[in-house]
């Protein structure tokens, strides 16, 4: 359906090419993913699909890419638009009318289909992707998760054969992603639609995959295999791979099911241990291990064991005063209560993960505490100052935030300007900044303009940039959007970092990892009211949209990443002849 | 997808929503979205014939009546707003410039007295401070309220149907041009969105968000946000098959060109001629000609255009009586400037209080017979459970 035949493709003015020696077949009907690390030319791929590069973006094509038998040298991508489906990274970008049965029609009016072909087909595509409820509403009204069923919708409705998406679950909530997965399902196996898809989030798409298409590095050539083979020597990978790995599975599993079959071993293995989050963890009982059992491990596990950096730090003694407080917050606005009652606070040293669906008042909270949304009830002190009514060069001493998107925080034409800025802005010692961006970002030079950095490296700089001043709590809101697994590693080891000292760190995301990982605390929020506030472990281990995959493989025992695992075992090891002789015994009282 | 036997998906949110056969209102509009720009623009012609601030009044309150009762709920409906602000606004330059600069209107009630800025002789003509008279506030004030009036009839256009709607019914050869001009309406509210947006990532860079200097440093990364997001569109609209043509034969093509070019200067030829004094004779028949030219030109361009319409809105009875009432009063009211330029140009020198007479005003009134003849949406389409991010 889809082919590339040693494919190249060099940008105007690129010193070097940005894709070399492509050569792969995608066969019909198949869904196919295409990974990679950040800037190995996913994007370029894709848009080579359909025509976009290099008739829209400029730059060279060399080799030949054809679609269902046409070339797309030849053909502009008007001319494949009833081949091909394109939906790109931001839905809203995509939309050309403004409401969602129109969008829905916009393709197939450009294509000339007759009105009653297409009154059908818009009837039937608003049941295929559950869209009938909302066909009337102004597509600006909509969440996440129904924006990009909207946007695969409008490109479905021509009956293309092949349908291009880029990263159609990065920024939605766990339940919308599975939604929009859902249908992706459903072309596939009903009604034969090929699918290319590229997406930084493997453990939400990667059971769903026939097919791997990995460009392990920029310029190298692409390594194309079923799902298992290529994720064993991927470089980026989902937890439910790398725990795989770790435990020497082959083939690996892919999906939480086949992990969880395959793991009785390793839960017998790891059975007796308490997992080494120092945090709630510790406080809360662990149901699966005998107690004796489990009393005994840790203590070993601490000896073998000490402090591994990869969990969160200690749990801060919560009778510290509290950096931020919220009171019974209640924010309205355009007659919709964004937030209601809500409650909250923020110690010294203590990281929290906020999450819930798009729209349920994440980004409304983390503005309260910033001053940019007036409570309309309620009172939100940070440090004794209340935010809105706080001008802004005070407020950014006592907190940060780092925006979703980081670039709308940087100004300057290059890193060295933003850094200069950044100290004027705070009053810090000159090269405060750049210093942190330093740690944070080694190797990025001064001349860089802001705008070529990729997701990572913005997020780096917007994070000097907002620690420059020194703020104690610091909020991020949404911060993995778009991030590879390496970046968003560095990330969990950055706030790490801060949180040990001694920030309050409060991040809105929906990455359920990220907030295993790191977060000492997890606050649920739905429709504007805190549902749940906790230790991590309690709350993500009984939610099953926002349990992280190792806790669904592992449970009824409480693991959360991969990391935890690795390091328990390694500390195992350690221990020799002992631990087999108490492996025994832990079997024994089972 | 091609066969009926397709099953709803999970879409858990929309369960129980599906609508069942029971006409619908929402977005279908009941009538079509030209007749209310008609009805508007009509309205907003017979505000431009008069200066009688009670017939003004009585216009913005007669649109505003059919706003209130027929508006759709789009965003674009939410422009109303603004465009009262507008017209408000609009009115008190005009009293600000009557007041600072002085006015033409000879006038014997002085109200106060700004000091008087000497100006050098260059700017003769030009006076600054000095008097402020009754009679030139009064007339500055029928003067700003006409135009404000205008205003909010355009306003009260975008509230009933949506530009976009409009532009769905241009003819095929213009459909490019008119999704051009949607794309560019679209854009205003995205502008002001990340301009809010930049504004308050300058709080979080501990800068003054508020004033006009916070305005003005976030330009510059708002306009290269907006050509971002226009590239992104028109890369999204190439990829959906927007500015597919169909090959049709060179000869019609080139009668297409000639139909077009001669039909353009037709009209250009005909209007000139109507406007001299001359050209009476042959300005009308050339100026038809040419608009037939065109039209003909134009018919035939869309020969080339393969787009086909989804659901157009039909042009029924409703339609016809909404464009009438508004034309109706538009043609009363002009017909009543000819004939009693007095009662709708009240004087301001001497100062009188304007009376309301009695003809056009029951003339003004025909405008609600849209709010008479069209059924009132059935239910708002917001949805309160799934809530807007």
């Amino acid at each position: 359906m889809i082919r590339f035949e040693n494919v190249g493709v060099r940008y105007d003015g690129a010193a070097e090419p940005t894709l070399r020696g492509i050569d792969f077949e995608v066969p019909e009907g198949e869904l196919v993913l295409l990974v990679g690390p950040s800037g190995v030319g996913k994007s370029t791929v894709l848009g080579a699909v359909s025509g976009l590069v290099p008739h829209f973006t400029g730059g060279t094509l060399g080799g030949r890419v054809t679609v269902a038998g046409r070339d797309t040298r030849t053909h502009k991508p008007r001319e494949l638009a009833d081949v091909v489906g394109t939906v790109g990274q931001d839905p809203l970008a995509h939309f050309v009318t403004d409401t969602v049965e129109d969008e829905l029609a916009y393709g197939m009016e450009s294509l000339g289909l007759a009105p009653e072909v297409m009154r059908r087909r818009v009837e039937e595509t608003l049941d295929l992707l559950g869209l009938a409820g909302l066909r009337d509403r102004p597509i600006a009204t909509l969440s996440g998760g129904q924006r990009q069923r909207v946007a695969i919708g409008s490109v479905l409705t021509p009956h293309p054969r092949v349908l291009v998406l880029d990263e159609p679950t990065s920024a939605l909530d766990p339940a919308a992603a599975e939604e929009v997965l859902a249908v992706l399902q459903r072309l596939v196996h009903d009604l034969g639609t090929t699918v290319l898809m590229a997406e930084h989030r493997l453990e939400r798409v990667v059971q769903y995959a026939d097919r791997v298409v990995l460009l392990p590095a920029p310029g190298a050539a692409p390594v194309v295999g079923p799902p298992a083979e290529v994720m064993a020597v991927s470089p980026v990978c989902p937890p439910v791979v790398d725990l795989g790995r770790l435990a020497g599975w082959s083939p690996l599993p892919l999906t939480v099911r086949d992990a969880r079959r395959r793991a009785e071993d390793l839960r017998e293995l790891l059975a007796g241990a308490v997992a080494p989050v120092a945090g709630g963890r510790a406080k809360a009982e662990v149901p699966a291990a005998p107690v004796r059992a489990s009393r005994r491990r840790s203590l070993f596990r601490r000896a073998a064991a000490p402090a591994p950096a990869s969990v969160p730090g200690p749990v801060p003694v919560r009778e510290t005063a509290p950096l931020a407080e919220i009171r019974s917050l209640t924010v309205r606005r355009a007659r919709i209560e964004a937030l209601r009652q809500v409650g909250l606070t923020l110690v010294p040293g203590e990281t929290t993960a906020l999450m819930g669906r798009n729209g349920a008042g994440k980004s409304t909270l983390l503005g309260a505490l910033t001053g940019l949304v007036e409570p309309t009830a309620g009172t939100v002190r940070v440090l004794g100052a209340t935010p809105h009514r706080t001008g802004p060069r005070e407020l950014i001493r006592r907190v940060g935030l780092v925006p979703q998107d980081p670039r709308d925080l940087l100004y300057a034409d290059t890193v060295a300007a933003e850094c200069v800025a950044a100290d004027q802005d705070a009053d810090a010692e000159p090269g405060t900044c750049r210093a942190l961006l330093a740690e944070l970002l080694p190797g990025v030079t001064d001349d860089t303009h802001p705008r070529d950095l990729s997701e990572g490296q913005c997020l780096a700089l917007a994070l000097a940039v907002v620690l420059t001043a020194r703020p104690p709590l610091l909020l991020l809101d949404e911060p993995t959007r778009g991030l590879d697994y390496a970046a968003k590693a560095r990330l969990a080891a950055i706030l790490r970092g801060l949180a040990a000292e001694g920030h309050a760190i409060l991040l809105a995301t929906h990455d359920v990892e990220l907030a295993a990982e790191i977060a000492h605390r997890v606050v649920l929020l739905a429709e504007g009211e805190v549902i749940a506030d906790g230790p991590t472990a309690e709350i993500v281990v009984s939610s099953p949209s926002f349990a992280p995959q190792v806790t669904k493989i592992l449970a009824p025992q409480r693991w959360l990443t991969v990391t935890e695992v690795r390091e328990t075992l390694d500390g195992r090891e350690t221990l020799g002849e002992r631990e087999t002789l108490d492996e025994g015994e832990a079997l024994g009282e089972r | 997808m091609s066969d009926g036997s397709v099953l709803r998906c999970g879409g858990g949110a929309v369960a129980g929503r599906a609508p069942t056969g029971a006409p619908r209102g929402g977005r279908r509009a009941l009538v079509h979205p030209g007749a209310w720009w008609l009805w508007a623009l009509a309205l907003g012609t017979a505000a431009t014939r008069t200066t009688n601030p009670l017939l003004l009044a009585l216009l913005i309150g007669v649109s505003g009546y059919v706003v209130a009762t027929h508006r759709i709920a789009t965003p674009a409906a939410r422009s109303y707003a603004a465009f009262v602000k507008l017209g408000l606004a609009v009115l008190a330059v005009r009293l600000v410039f009557a007041v600072a600069l002085g006015s033409p209107i000879p006038g014997s009630h002085v109200l106060l007295t700004l000091p008087e800025v000497p100006l050098p002789h260059w700017a003769q003509g030009i006076r600054l401070g000095g008097e402020v008279t009754a009679e030139a506030l009064l007339f500055a004030a029928y003067d700003g309220l006409k135009l404000a009036t205008l205003l909010i009839c355009v306003g009260a256009a975008n509230a009933l149907a949506a530009p976009s709607r409009l532009l769905k019914s241009l003819p095929g050869a213009l459909y490019e041009t008119g999704v051009a001009v949607v794309v560019a309406l679209t854009f205003a509210p995205h502008l002001i969105a990340d301009v809010r947006r930049l504004r308050a990532a300058r709080r979080l860079r501990g800068r003054p968000d508020r004033g006009l200097r916070g305005l003005l440093q976030v330009g510059l990364p708002v306009l290269e946000g907006a050509l971002e997001r226009s590239v992104a569109l028109a890369a999204a609209m190439e990829s959906r098959g927007y500015g597919r043509t169909a090959t049709v034969p060179a000869r019609v093509r080139r009668t297409t060109a000639a139909l077009t070019l001669g039909g353009l200067l037709g009209v250009c030829a005909g209007t000139y001629g109507l406007l001299t004094a001359a050209g009476g004779t042959y300005g009308l028949p050339l100026l038809l000609a040419g608009v037939g030219a065109a039209l003909a030109g134009l018919r035939l361009g869309g020969r080339r255009s393969l787009r086909t319409r989804y659901r157009p809105d039909p042009w029924g009875v409703r339609a016809w009586l909404v464009t009438g009432s508004g034309v109706a009063v538009a043609a009363l009211l002009t017909l009543a400037s000819v004939r009693d330029p007095e009662a709708l140009h009240p004087g301001v020198v001497p100062l009188v209080a304007p009376g309301l007479p009695l003809w056009p005003a029951a003339a003004v009134l025909l405008g609600l017979l849209p709010a008479l003849v069209v059924p009132q949406a059935p239910v708002s389409p917001r949805n309160p459970e799934e809530p807007s991010p």
